[in-house]
């Protein structure tokens, strides 16, 4: 089995790859390399047909496509290498030295081993399936989950089904509904398991209300009918336990059933390696560099914990990317060893990403990400340092769908009376 | 007549109610911010959507290349213009920002490219 040296590798050629990897370049390291398990750079946005994509980075609307050509045409500007349809299978730490081996195949090279002084997770999510949503009921053709549908009629040119029932109302499940539409389908309902949407509302608005989709929420689907296709499915209202309502059930004939449920950050290949995970995001904990606990190991994007904009995804992959290389450059060691900082999420502030923070190698500004458990209205986001208030911020509205973020900045934790080599909590919190 | 919608110009979604005079827009209640009035105006007299969605492509790595209305369409229109492209075939290459077709169902407004697909092989 053939061994290449390589100082930075990236896992997956997405939008966060491919930041990750421009951003590394800039700051000017030159041995890159991304693997890309596709036979093409970008990701899953090749498939998201749809514009809306690129408001807060470029200032207008793009689709899925021409903004991953942005990322792409960048990466090929500065020479990046990058290998396509290679699948990487394994991340390991060597015993002998602070190198982390990553084990990959394709077609040409078989099975092979690069060497890497930094590694950058990259590989992005991948939507929760039938099996994990306990949905009794035969397993008939013409049930997909919302993504794979949406493959089969952007990329593909095929259309999986003609009457469509979506469960779940996670926007790429409502961008789904719309392009059914659109493509001639008829798309019956939308239900939706929680009391609020987990979608956009501008996707709610213009994919749902523009074509008089209703969208029934604190709904679930109890039964599937069918045994070689779908014939039907029954829904029925769930109470605050949120199990189905005896006597609620409706019946509405298909023939085509789609999941959009949710997103799961794809984290085996990190978990083999040993980097510890957030349960909240099934991402890796990280810290201010966007470093997990395996030194020299950085996360980014949709791997990390679920982003509703790509835009958000681009500007956190080039940070983990400048990190990397500054990694890289100084020697392959941390500054500093146990962060002074800790991040707590109180009062349904569900994580934060970053959840540490090293003092010395904080920006003057941190940008801290997270998600909120409910849907509040007039309330204010809190952060703490131990138990002096160190900002409040009202928010008119926050919900689980839309992430949220506090700006931390450097000199007013110093002021709190963080300084280098103490310990400190810093609580983020709704009041 | 009073109608009812949701701003979608922030996500705080504010439940707009619109006053309306026949095609006029009298008045809007409900809104946070100047924004949501001049979304209700807009919606609710000249609303207009892009229009996003694939054509036939011979030849290509792909059989579909996406596409989508350079500037936006009346929303009315949106289904004529998807009607109208059912029509359309191209032939590989197709490059972003591509002309596929001009002035789509009379709208004055032309189809462009959105994604590359390279000639096959």
């Amino acid at each position: 089995m053939s061994e290449k040296n390589i100082d930075l590798v990236i896992i997956g050629g997405g939008p966060a790859g491919l930041a990750a990897a421009s951003a590394a370049r800039e700051a000017g390291l030159q041995d890159i390399l991304i693997l890309e398990r596709d036979n093409k750079l970008g990701g899953i946005l090749n498939q998201c047909i749809h514009n809306g994509f690129g408001l807060h980075t470029f200032k207008e609307e793009l689709t899925g496509p021409e903004y991953a050509h942005r990322y792409i045409e960048k990466v090929l500007e500065q020479d990046i290498p990058y290998a396509l349809n290679t699948m990487v299978v394994d991340i390991s730490k060597d015993p002998n030295s602070d190198d982390k081996l990553v084990m990959a195949m394709n077609k040409e090279d078989g099975l092979f081993t690069v060497r890497a002084k930094a590694v950058v997770l990259a590989m992005g999510c991948r939507e929760r399936s039938r099996g994990a949503l306990n949905i009794p009921g035969y397993r008939p053709a013409g049930i997909y989950s919302a993504g794979t549908a949406q493959h089969y009629v952007n990329i593909e040119g095929r259309m999986p089904g003609k009457e469509v029932v979506i469960l779940g109302s996670g926007d790429i499940g409502l961008i789904m509904a719309r392009r059914m539409t659109l493509e001639g389908a008829k798309v019956k309902v939308v239900a939706e398991l929680m009391p609020y949407s987990g979608g956009l509302k501008r996707n709610i608005v213009q994919c749902l209300d523009d074509f008089g989709i209703p969208l029934k929420l604190s709904h679930t689907v109890v039964d599937i009918k069918g045994k070689e296709r779908v014939e039907g499915v029954t829904i029925a209202e769930v109470g605050p336990d949120r199990k189905p309502i005896p006597g609620t059930e409706e019946f509405y004939s298909c023939d085509t059933l789609l999941l959009s449920c949710g997103l799961i950050p794809e984290n085996e290949l990190s978990r083999q390696l040993g980097v510890q995970m957030n349960p909240v995001t099934s991402g890796p904990s990280v810290d201010e560099r966007l470093q997990t606990n395996v030194p020299g190991v950085f996360a980014c994007g949709n791997v990390l914990h679920v982003h509703d904009l790509v835009d958000y995804v681009s500007g956190e992959a080039a940070m983990a990317g400048k990190n990397a290389a500054a990694y890289i450059a100084g020697g392959c060691k941390n500054s500093s060893e146990a962060p002074e900082v800790e991040i707590k999420t109180e009062g349904g502030v569900r994580y934060s990403v970053p959840s540490t923070i090293h003092m010395e190698d904080m920006p003057d500004t941190l940008t801290v990400r997270f998600r909120v458990g409910d849907v509040y209205r007039d309330k204010n986001l809190v952060v703490y340092v131990d138990d002096t208030q160190l900002s409040k911020m009202p928010k008119r509205v926050m919900a689980p769908g839309e992430m949220e973020q506090v700006i931390l900045v450097k000199k007013k934790l110093e002021e709190a009376g963080v300084t280098k080599g103490s310990k400190h909590s810093l609580r983020i919190t709704i009041e | 007549m009073i109608k009812e919608l949701t701003c979608i110009r922030c996500p705080i979604g504010c439940s707009l109610q619109v006053e309306m005079n026949g095609d006029e827009v009298v008045n809007v209640t409900g809104n946070n911010c100047p924004r949501g009035a001049e979304y209700a105006r807009k919606e609710l007299t000249a609303p207009s959507r892009i229009v996003t969605s694939t054509v036939r492509t011979i030849g290509g790595e792909r059989d579909v290349v996406a596409v989508k209305t350079a500037t936006d369409v009346p929303k009315g229109a949106m289904m004529d213009v998807i009607r109208a492209l059912k029509e359309v075939e191209v032939q590989a290459p197709v490059h972003i920002g591509d002309v596929v077709l001009s002035d789509v169902a009379g709208t004055g407004v032309d189809i462009v490219a959105t994604a590359e697909n390279n000639r096959r092989g």
